[in-house]
């Protein structure tokens, strides 16, 4: 055999080691360099950053428009704002908060970090993950363009009809939040897929079910709730918009249509969406506990076992959004006892993961504190909550401040304060460099302290009978100085996240250098660099145990026999991860970003005209063509 | 945080008190009927439970941080005898969770019970959600004796009444706090609600469910009267409008019957008899306008009239050209309304 043909031939890693493969593979993983090259990227790492700088993005619009409302509610008769502008603001808020923030940033955060945990070199269908950013990126831009241009959707993030039906929203406005709706829950649904199947089939192998982490674990049955909760907003939604554009009655009585069919489809996806909030927050809980305890996390079965019961049982709860409907109580009652049953594993969480301290050495950083936060917060919001699962207690309390503190408590104690956390503890292997403690530690208390006194006052104004989405309050009614004292604590949280932002920036530029382990973890992804290289790991590594880092202290076992030629990754089975095949793995394109534009002008040109669907269909054909076109790969040619 | 509920207690109680004093009460706090004491009750005990879990778990959290245990710097080196008692102990608590849960939701259930009855009522009304006022149609076996009204209702102490909940438009929410819980208007449905006041005063309610532009100006008052009284306000309100008694309440009739007043709005013994707007016929009997934005005044009556896109943006009252002498006469007489 020639040395021509040896070289030609498929070089495999087995010899290889150091700087040689690593350089080598690199190149073959890397994303092309130029515009052209940066919008063709199917990085995981490099999606995963775009998403979560976008619904950080996000986060601070909403962040905005609840501002803004703060300070026109803070005195009775304020007249900073009109009805018009405020219910666009609330709208906003609402709609930005759950869909451009809430179900995004877990997503973003699996993207990035569950190749790596699971020891894989590149999420599975990366030009689908592509596709799905953009998507994203058009839906949330499509929303706040058509704010700015004043025809935001008024009608509030639920939408419900008859209100937001042709009748009483004429005009475009209501169209804007249907079509973002299914545009954006589209990306959500791609990203689920990704994550389901990266986590069944290319886990590194010897990560067998049983040594999963906890992190994985939760962003997987994310999954899986996002995969049967989506749809069900996605048909209301497009229920809605043929209601709207071609004269459908899927939702007006009068035609033998029901109007609180959308309540039941929306609330089928709105209650999930509350656990697919918080279980990205769980998993950032899971995995910071036991490195900063110093200690395993305690209860892993239980851990696991009540993420999937909370899977399950969400999707029994729906009702209690709609317990003032007039439902027959008995329906009602059974929904009682389900939303109080979920008590039950989210409890057991608790439990494990304070057990988990107990036990351990707690290690005092800026992570350990927004989790100790977050307890503090969602402990409390999860309890109000059971207040809201029974009946007679919500007919009193529903849909007044008492529900808008509730929830708050649950959302921003169940999400961003892990979040917050979670970005101080993966900052390093985001960027190479520590965050500052000292700012970390003024975010927190401003944060902390901002938050409760924002939102705790609100019970009290819900029990002073003080109704929600009101854009004023006679001054005869009481609830100023409460109103005022929130706006206060409102101000002060946003000023935690300005502080937040300054310690990104700065520590971007200039934090502490930091190593591949700077807080001494024990999953996998603290074994790559950081920030990790295109591809990962230049070994696959081999696990052998829950916490890899903790159990090899000598290094870790690594599979060998990959391609340094091309992108190739190990395929493994789905209980016992035993290595099944090598797989290529997609090279960069830029046809996912043309498929995305094309799907983009279909959605917004449907809400001028329903043709715009048949108007469309060929350029997202074309855009699909060229995407899957077949390209003689090394494999192909094997 | 429930805890903090109960240190706030007391500032709670000062401002349902001083509320009260201003005779304008809106909150569950306040409750004057069994159905709505039964709440309140419920909510403070689970208040009170939840309070209790809240801190137990706050304390172990705290205790969890300020364990200080020797141990190795193996984070793998778990003490088997240490895991099996924290895994009896976390089971236990498991157990408890389910338990107390149990509780509530037999507590919640209970009170389900109590109060969605079938108690058969004395006076019967049926709500129709209007964005964004309320028209309220009193039912009587005998047709003369039912009447129609609007932003303010009459009921007697002691005696239960029946709502029956209807919308026009879009999906509204009745609320009176004092009374009872809400329960949605939705268009399409009839939905029930029931209470029984117990003392006499006058209990604000708010639509409760977000109907539109100014769903924040959609009030109505409740005025419980003693049964004499009742019976009283109620003839009244069965009668055609009270013959103007003035001039200038004559010449307002007229002008407000000519002008396009009348094409929305029904005074019974003129000819105005549109049906879009609220009924006026004892409009002036009314404490409050435009569904409970303003006190009812001859003043107020005419600043609404000049602008109501002022006073409540958005609102389906068209702004109507009045010449100041019509103005001043259509204010005088509705006023007299009584």
């Amino acid at each position: 055999m020639s040395d021509a043909a040896t070289a030609s031939r498929d070089l495999r890693d087995t010899g290889l080691d150091g700087p040689v493969l690593n350089t080598r593979l690199a190149c073959v993983w890397g994303t092309p360099k130029g515009v052209i090259g940066w919008l063709s990227s199917v990085d995981h790492k490099v999606i995963g950053r775009r998403y979560i700088i976008t619904a950080f993005l996000f986060l601070f619009l909403g962040g905005l428009t609840a501002i803004v409302m703060r300070l026109q509610l803070a005195q009775p008769e304020n007249k900073l704002v009109g009805p018009d502008t405020y219910n666009q603001l609330f709208t906003m808020h609402g709609s930005t908060m759950m869909f451009l923030f809430g179900v995004p940033i877990g997503e973003a955060m699996a993207v990035y970090l569950v190749p790596l945990i699971v020891g894989t070199r590149n999420i599975a269908f990366p030009r689908l993950n592509a596709f799905s950013y953009w998507v994203y990126l058009f839906g949330g831009m499509f929303l706040w363009v058509s704010f700015l241009l004043n025809i935001g959707p008024d009608v509030g993030w639920f939408a419900y009809v008859p209100l937001s039906g042709p009748e009483y929203s004429p005009g475009k406005r209501a169209d804007v939040w249907a079509q973002m709706i299914t545009f954006t829950e589209l990306s959500g649904l791609a990203v689920a897929i990704e994550i389901i199947v990266t986590v069944l089939k290319q886990r590194a192998p010897g990560m067998s079910l049983d040594r999963i982490p906890l992190f994985v674990w939760a962003l997987f049955v994310n999954s899986f709730i996002i995969i049967f909760a989506l749809p069900a907003v996605m048909i209301a939604s497009t229920f809605l918009i043929l209601d709207r554009l071609i004269g459908t009655q899927l939702f007006n009585p009068a035609e033998g249509g029901d109007a609180l069919l959308f309540q039941h489809l929306f609330w089928f996806f709105g209650h999930p969406e509350v656990y697919i909030i918080f279980l990205p927050g769980t998993a950032f809980v899971s995995a910071i506990i036991p490195t900063f305890a110093r200690r395993e996390i305690f209860g892993y079965l239980a851990l696991v076992l009540s993420l999937i019961a909370t899977g399950f049982l969400s999707f029994g709860l729906w009702v209690h959004h709609m317990f003032t409907t007039g439902l027959p109580q008995l329906g009602a009652a059974f929904f009682t006892a389900s939303s109080m049953l979920i008590a039950i594993p989210n409890g057991l969480q608790i439990f494990c993961w304070i057990a988990t301290l107990w036990d351990g050495r707690p290690v005092w950083r800026t992570p350990l504190l927004f989790v100790c936060g977050f307890f503090f917060i969602f402990v409390a919001g999860g309890l109000s909550g059971i207040m809201l699962a029974s009946v007679p207690i919500d007919t009193q309390v529903h849909d007044t401040y008492f529900v808008v503190a509730h929830f708050h408590y649950v959302l921003i104690g169940g999400n961003v304060f892990p979040l917050l956390a979670a970005i101080y503890y993966w900052f390093p292997k985001f960027t190479g460099r520590m965050m500052s403690e000292r700012l970390g530690r003024w975010n927190f208390w401003l944060a902390f302290i901002g938050f409760n006194v924002a939102f705790f006052p609100m019970h009290i104004s819900g029990l002073m009978g003080m109704p929600r989405r009101v854009y004023t309050y006679g001054p005869e009614m009481g609830w100023g100085d409460l109103q005022l004292l929130s706006t206060a604590g409102a101000l002060m949280l946003f000023a935690s996240f300005v502080v937040f932002l300054w310690n990104v920036v700065a520590s971007v530029r200039g934090g502490e250098v930091a190593g591949s382990n700077p807080w001494g973890a024990g999953t996998l992804e603290w074994a790559a660099a950081s920030p990790p290289a295109p591809q990962n790991f230049d070994h696959i590594p081999f696990v052998t145990h829950r916490e890899p880092l903790w159990a090899e202290r000598s290094g870790l076992p690594v599979v060998t026999g990959l391609s340094t030629r091309h992108r190739e990754l190990v395929v493994s089975s789905v209980a016992e991860a035993e290595p099944q095949l090598r797989e290529t793995s997609p090279a960069p394109s830029i046809w996912p970003l043309i498929a995305a534009l094309a799907v983009g002008a279909t959605f917004i040109g449907s809400i001028f005209t329903p043709h715009a669907v048949l108007w469309g269909a060929p350029p997202i054909a074309a855009a699909l063509t060229g995407w899957f076109w077949p390209k003689n790969t090394p494999e192909d040619e094997e | 945080m429930r805890t903090r509920v109960w240190s706030r207690h007391v500032l709670l109680l000062s401002s349902a008190l001083l509320l009260t004093g201003c005779n304008l009460v809106q909150s569950p706090l306040n409750p004057v009927s069994p159905q709505a004491r039964d709440l309140l009750w419920l909510f403070w005990i689970f208040s009170a439970v939840l309070a209790a879990i809240w801190l137990a778990v706050m304390l172990a959290l705290l205790m969890s941080l300020r364990a200080r245990r020797d141990v190795g710097t193996d984070p793998l080196a778990a003490d088997p005898h240490r895991e099996s008692r924290a895994t009896m102990l976390v089971a236990g608590l498991a157990v408890a969770t389910g338990l107390t849960v149990l509780v509530l939701t037999g507590l919640s259930f209970a009170g389900q019970r109590r109060l969605f009855g079938n108690e058969t009522a004395a006076v019967t009304i049926r709500v129709l959600g209007h964005q964004w006022w309320w028209e309220f149609q009193y039912e009587d076996p005998d047709p003369s004796r039912r009447f129609n009204t609007a932003n303010e209702i009459h009921v007697p102490v002691g005696q239960p009444v029946l709502i029956k909940l209807e919308s026009t438009d879009v999906i509204h929410s009745f609320w009176v706090p004092s009374l009872m819980g809400k329960v949605d208007l939705i268009p399409g449905r009839q939905n029930i609600l029931r209470f029984t006041a117990e003392r006499a005063g006058i209990y604000r309610g708010q639509c409760a469910e977000f109907c539109g532009l100014q769903h924040a100006k959609m009030g109505m008052l409740v005025v419980v009267d003693e049964p004499e009284a009742f019976a009283q306000w109620r003839d009244a309100q069965v009668q055609p409008r009270l013959e103007p008694a003035t001039d200038e309440a004559r010449a307002g009739e007229q002008a407000f019957v000519a002008a396009p007043c009348s094409m929305c709005h029904q005074v019974r013994g003129t000819g105005a008899a549109g049906r879009n707007g609220p009924e006026l016929t004892h409009v002036g009997s009314r404490r409050t306008l435009a569904a409970g934005t303003l006190p009812m005044s001859r003043g107020n009556l005419a600043a609404w009239i000049v602008d109501p896109h002022g006073i409540k943006p958005g609102v389906n009252m068209p702004l109507v050209k009045l010449d100041p002498g019509e103005l001043n006469t259509i204010s005088a007489y509705l006023e007299g309304l009584k």
